[in-house]
This record gives structure tokens, C-alpha cells and sequence, in this order.
């Protein structure tokens, strides 16, 4: 019966999922193909060049994790603002107009970056107040802004169902023992709302792992992500094996990176729960 | 005094109508004598939108047309969905290197796309394409087009692809922002690590990226030589902290001001200048690339016919001209070129002097394969 139940997920993750990932598993052994392509081999080449790729997984790796902590610890006040102070009538409303950005194309609103960013945006501004020459666009920082304004609705979300879940009462009780408002925060609210933090945080951590447009068009092809790697190698490369190879890596290294972060926030707020009650 | 219809007074008109209604007679006799049938006939034939179109009397569906940015004229192609009913998807790429690859993957569903010259005979060898039946082409005169522009699309005696437009990769700069004047790749390339540093634009895409890097030494553009290209990638990768972006989609950051200059193609130049006359579109020196863009169908459309019909249409004298004037690149078509306003003949950035065409090259087949310059470029994107 059971199988029974699972068998649509299952046939759907079969063929939607795992044949996908075993495909690109085979062509990562291949060899490019002399016009572009798959040629059928079997090869270990494609694994040992993947150090050709490293600056792409090293600036994924530097700017994905940054990324999730700067849009963390943004989405965090608003997330505790909309759970804590406001109050039930309003909060609905004003959950839905945070995520009101995410309805419109996401083309549209890097667009908007671009032009904010560009020469006769924010530098132009700061050129009216004497700062001069400042580059914002094709730069890194161009692209951490754009994953923070693009990410922050799938962040606010989990961190304000964690919080709403709060029992206010602890707050009182930890008032009641002589507690300052800011340790309350750090040794009450803060870990229990750590599954919420944990679920926003991975979510926007595996989209930015494998996002290639910010970066494309925030970064202005100055900010080679894993992603812009990837399509690289199956566009105008046409080197499919390496592209192939590449995904598997980062699959490997998302599967590694995940685990350990899941580890590490879930067993500090376990342990925090378990100790109040 | 009674109404007239036609010929007839209004009562009779009316006994006809009944009698027609009810049977009694047939339609001819019917619109016979009212003198409806000759009215009808004189008017459609005075209509034009009525006359019968023979080719497109059969088409239906949508038609998959890809090709690049701003390329078109969307009048022709609303035009040609009014005359025929067919509706057209358009789809833009960067690079003749994605088509390709999307091509190799199979089920594109494109109808019409667009290649440049150097990947026909690729295309060719992997039998993506198929040779045109020009008899369905009745507009395209192969005898009114130079015949450096159709050469690459004719193999084995065969027409492959029929030419669009032709063009030139320069450079552009904004002579209000930049001070110097730079006529050559060599001034190009320095001024981009250096008086022009954060404000040079290369493209995302390696025969002109490649290329150009190579006609800094002197080399061919179409060079495959491994020492050769080793230079290229030295200078690439020397300049690539100091350029504003990596990316075929350059007008929007010269039209605000971003960047200075970039490698740049004719018709965007064009399109720059209309805008901001402050661009200058240079032919630098030492060469660059002369390219010429064609019209083929790959094998698999799934809308033969309008493929054929939206080619031919797009091919007919008067909209090549439309289409000329909307995209700004030099069409290759004689007849067309004899139409299109004095403005744009006269133009040096459209139809610049033989003498500053000799030293341009066209793209050679073997760049497109070779995956050194794959490696190259993508190493050169990575750094």
C-alpha cells in the first residue's frame, strides 16, 4: 500500500532525478566529441582538469556562503520585527508585500541593479557629494547586492515561522531570571529560531550555488561562478564531458557543504532546546 | 421613388432574396441578376488585401525563427503573420558557438535561423542543415549578390544558406569620454590596461575576442597556430582585471556611459550613433573581420513551408530595405542596395572604402571547432 502511495513521487524523481544524474555521470567519463559534444570513452581526464575551473568554484565558494550570511542576518530583524512586534491583523500583509518582489521577473529586477549600479546611478549620486569614480557594477559587490535584494523573500519566511512558533512566554520567564533583553536574544530566541535560519539559509545557498544570470548580469562576466562555468562548457565550449564532470563536483561539494552546515546549526539549537525543557 | 439595388428596385431585390432563401433558385443565378457576383469580383481584385496569394494560400502555425539582438525589423515580421496568418517566435543568441551547440543537442524546433559564413560548412559536415530548394526562394537573385558575400553558403554546387547582410568587427569609443584617438588593435589593447582601465568591453565570444587579441602581434585573425594563440591568451589575460565586462550585450553599458569602447559590429555602431553621434567606429589597421550573415533551415523544423515563405519575404527588395534601415548592417542584396536611402549608402561606417576592407579576413571554419580556442576563451572568462 505504502509503495503503492509513493509510486507517482517516486516515478517522477526516477525520471526526473536520478536518470538525469546517472546521464550526466556517464558523459563526465566521455570525451569531447572533435565539432563539440559527447564521444562515448572512458576517461578519467575530465576529473583531473578540473583544477582549470578552480578560480570558478573558488568564487562561488567564497561568495555563495557570503551571500547567505549577509542575507541572513538582513532578513533576520525584519523576520523577528514581522513575528514579534506587529501585530496578527497586519502581519499577513506585510509578509505578502516582502514577497511581492519575487512575482516579477527576476530579469527585470537585475535589470534595475544594473542601472542603479551603473554610471548614471548611485556613482552619480555619490559624485554630487564628492566621491568620485567609484565602480560598483561588474564587481563582486555588485553581485553580493544583487543575491541579497533577489534572496531575501525566501529568507524572511522560514525565520518568521520559526519565531511566530516562540513561545513568548519563555521571554517572560527569561525576564523573570534577571536576564537583559540582548541575552535573552542570544541565548533564548536566537537558538530556537536556528531551524528557521538553517532551512532560509540553505535554500538560498543552493540557488546561489548554481546560479549563473547574477553573476552574468551583475557581474558582467568579470565574476566567473561555477554556474557561467557550466554553461560556458556546454555552450561555446561544447565540451560536455568537462561540463559534466564540473556538475558532478559541485553536486559533490553542495551534497559535503549542506550536511556539515545542517550538523553544525541543528545540534546547537538541539542542544539549546533540550536544556529548556 | 423606389430604392435601388444594384440594378434592381428594392421589391424586386427582396423577391430574389426570398426566392434564393427559400431554394427556388441557385446561388449564380441569384447573384446573377442582382449584380452582387460582378460587384464582389471588381472589388476583390481592387482590394489588395484580398487578392489571392498563391505560396501562402497552405501556411498555418508558428514559425521558429532565431537570430540575433536587434536584427530584424519587427514591421516585416508583423507583416508577413497579417499577409499569411503564421505566427513568429523569435529567439536571439550571442554566439555562433551556442546556436551550435543547441543545434547538436537536436529538437531546437527552429524553422529560420541565421549563421554567420564561417559555420556553414560545420553545420554542413554534421548534417544539421539541408540544402535549400531555391526554386521555393523566387526572391532571391543569386546573381545580385557579391560573390564573396554568397560563397560560403554554396557547397558542392548547392545552395546551403542565402546571404542577409554582411559586416565589419571594429571597435567603437565615446570620443566625449575618451581623449585618444586609437586607430589600431595595438592602441586598443593598451589603452584598455592603461589610460582606459575599468572602461573596456571585449565580447563574449571567442573568434572576435580571439581574433582580435591576435591582430595585436599581427597574426591572423583566423590563426590556430599554438604559439601564436599562446600570445593572444597572455594578452587577454593581461587585460582582463582592467576591462568593464566580458559580454556580447555591450550597447547598454556604452549607451549609459559605463564603458568607453568595445569590440563592436557594424550595425550597433550604427544603431550607437543614432543615439550618441559621439561614437566613432574604427576599421583598425592591422584588420579585423569581414562576416557575412545568412539565412538557412536545419533539418527537423517542424514548419517547412513558412520557413521558406518568411525567408522569401524577408528577402523581397522592399523589406531587405526596411530591414536594412532597422538593424543598420549592409544587406547584400544589389537591387536593395540601389533602394536604401542616401543617408545610409553614404554612410563610411556601413559601406566603408575598399581600402579599409583589404586587411579584414573572414572567419575560418576551423575556429569554430577547434577546442583549444573553446579552452582559451573559457580560461580567459575563469581568470
Amino acid at each position: 500500500m505504502t509503495a503503492a502511495l509513493l509510486a507517482p513521487a517516486g516515478v517522477f524523481f526516477l525520471f526526473l532525478l536520478i536518470i538525469p544524474l546517472a546521464v550526466v555521470l556517464v558523459f563526465s567519463f566521455g570525451e569531447r566529441a572533435p565539432a563539440g559534444g559527447y564521444a562515448a570513452a572512458f576517461t578519467f581526464d575530465n576529473y583531473l582538469n578540473l583544477p582549470a575551473r578552480s578560480k570558478a568554484f573558488i568564487n562561488t565558494l567564497t561568495l555563495a556562503p557570503l551571500g547567505t550570511l549577509l542575507t541572513a542576518i538582513i532578513a533576520f530583524p525584519v523576520a523577528y520585527f514581522l513575528a514579534v512586534k506587529v501585530s496578527p491583523r497586519w502581519r499577513v500583509t506585510m509578509l505578502v508585500l516582502i514577497m511581492a518582489p519575487f512575482w516579477t521577473s527576476q530579469l527585470l529586477r537585475y535589470y534595475a541593479w544594473i542601472m542603479l549600479l551603473g554610471a548614471k546611478g548611485i556613482p552619480s549620486w555619490l559624485a554630487l557629494i564628492g566621491i568620485t569614480d567609484v565602480r560598483l557594477i561588474n564587481t563582486p559587490w555588485a553581485v553580493l547586492i544583487g543575491a541579497v535584494y533577489g534572496f531575501l523573500p525566501l529568507m524572511v519566511p522560514p525565520i518568521y515561522v520559526s519565531l511566530e512558533k516562540l513561545d513568548k512566554r519563555l521571554l517572560e520567564a527569561s525576564a523573570d531570571l534577571g536576564a537583559t533583553p540582548v541575552s535573552t536574544f542570544f541565548q533564548i530566541t536566537l537558538p530556537l529560531a536556528l531551524p528557521g535560519v538553517a532551512t532560509g539559509s540553505m535554500l538560498v545557498f543552493i540557488l546561489l550555488m548554481g546560479d549563473y544570470i547574477l553573476p552574468q548580469y551583475l557581474g558582467g562576466g568579470k565574476v566567473f561562478f561555477i554556474g557561467n562555468a557550466l554553461v560556458d562548457l556546454f555552450l561555446q565550449s561544447r565540451n560536455w564531458p568537462f561540463g559534466a564532470a564540473v556538475s558532478v563536483a559541485l553536486v559533490l561539494i553542495m551534497l559535503v557543504t549542506i550536511y556539515a552546515y545542517m550538523r553544525f546549526v541543528l545540534s546547537r539549537g538541539d542542544r539549546r532546546r533540550a536544556a529548556l525543557v | 421613388m423606389s430604392k435601388i439595388i444594384g440594378h434592381l428596385p428594392a421589391s424586386k431585390f427582396l423577391e430574389e432574396l426570398r426566392r434564393y432563401q427559400k431554394g427556388s433558385v441557385s446561388r449564380r443565378h441569384f447573384l446573377g441578376v442582382t449584380g452582387l457576383g460582378l460587384a464582389t469580383a471588381v472589388m476583390s481584385s481592387a482590394v489588395p488585401g484580398l487578392r489571392p496569394r498563391k505560396a501562402y494560400a497552405a501556411l498555418s502555425g508558428t514559425v521558429n525563427f532565431t537570430t540575433w539582438p536587434s536584427y530584424f525589423a519587427q514591421e516585416n515580421l508583423d507583416n508577413f503573420t497579417k499577409d499569411t496568418g503564421v505566427k513568429i517566435n523569435v529567439a536571439v543568441f550571442g554566439s555562433n558557438e551556442e546556436m551550435l551547440a543547441k543545434l547538436q543537442a537536436g529538437s531546437t524546433g527552429w524553422d529560420v535561423f541565421v549563421p554567420t559564413n564561417y559555420t556553414i560548412s560545420t553545420y554542413h559536415e554534421l548534417g544539421l542543415i539541408d540544402p535549400l530548394d531555391l526554386a521555393r526562394l523566387p526572391n532571391y537573385d543569386a546573381a545580385q549578390v557579391d560573390d564573396r558575400f554568397k560563397g560560403e553558403g554554396i557547397i558542392g554546387g548547392s545552395t546551403y544558406a542565402v546571404p542577409k547582410d554582411w559586416g565589419t568587427t571594429g571597435f567603437v569609443y565615446n570620443s566625449k569620454s575618451a581623449a585618444e584617438k586609437p586607430t589600431t588593435w595595438k592602441e586598443f589593447w593598451d589603452l584598455a590596461q592603461k589610460e582606459w582601465t575599468g572602461r573596456v568591453m571585449v565580447h563574449d565570444y571567442q573568434l572576435t575576442t580571439i581574433g582580435n587579441a591576435l591582430k595585436y602581434f599581427g597574426y591572423s585573425f583566423n590563426s590556430n597556430d599554438e604559439k601564436e594563440l599562446a600570445d593572444a591568451e597572455k594578452l587577454m589575460l593581461a587585460a582582463k582585471p582592467h576591462l568593464f565586462g566580458i559580454n556580447s550585450d555591450y550597447k547598454p553599458s556604452l549607451a549609459a556611459g559605463d564603458a568607453w569602447a568595445s569590440v563592436c559590429w557594424t550595425g550597433d555602431a550604427v544603431q550607437l550613433q543614432r543615439d550618441q553621434p559621439e561614437f566613432v567606429y574604427v576599421l583598425a589597421k592591422e584588420g579585423g573581420e569581414i562576416w557575412t550573415d545568412y539565412y538557412a533551415i536545419p533539418k527537423g523544423g517542424q514548419n517547412v513551408d513558412a520557413a521558406y515563405a518568411l525567408i522569401d519575404y524577408l528577402l523581397q527588395p522592399p523589406n531587405n530595405v526596411k530591414e536594412g534601415i532597422a538593424h543598420g548592417y549592409p544587406i547584400c542584396d544589389k537591387r536593395a542596395i540601389s533602394m536604401m536611402p542616401k543617408e545610409l549608402l553614404d554612410n563610411p561606417v556601413l559601406y566603408p572604402a575598399a581600402e579599409a576592407l583589404a586587411p579584414l579576413e573572414f572567419g575560418a571554419a576551423a575556429t569554430l571547432v577547434n577546442p583549444l580556442r573553446a579552452e582559451i576563451m573559457a580560461r580567459f572568462k575563469a581568470a
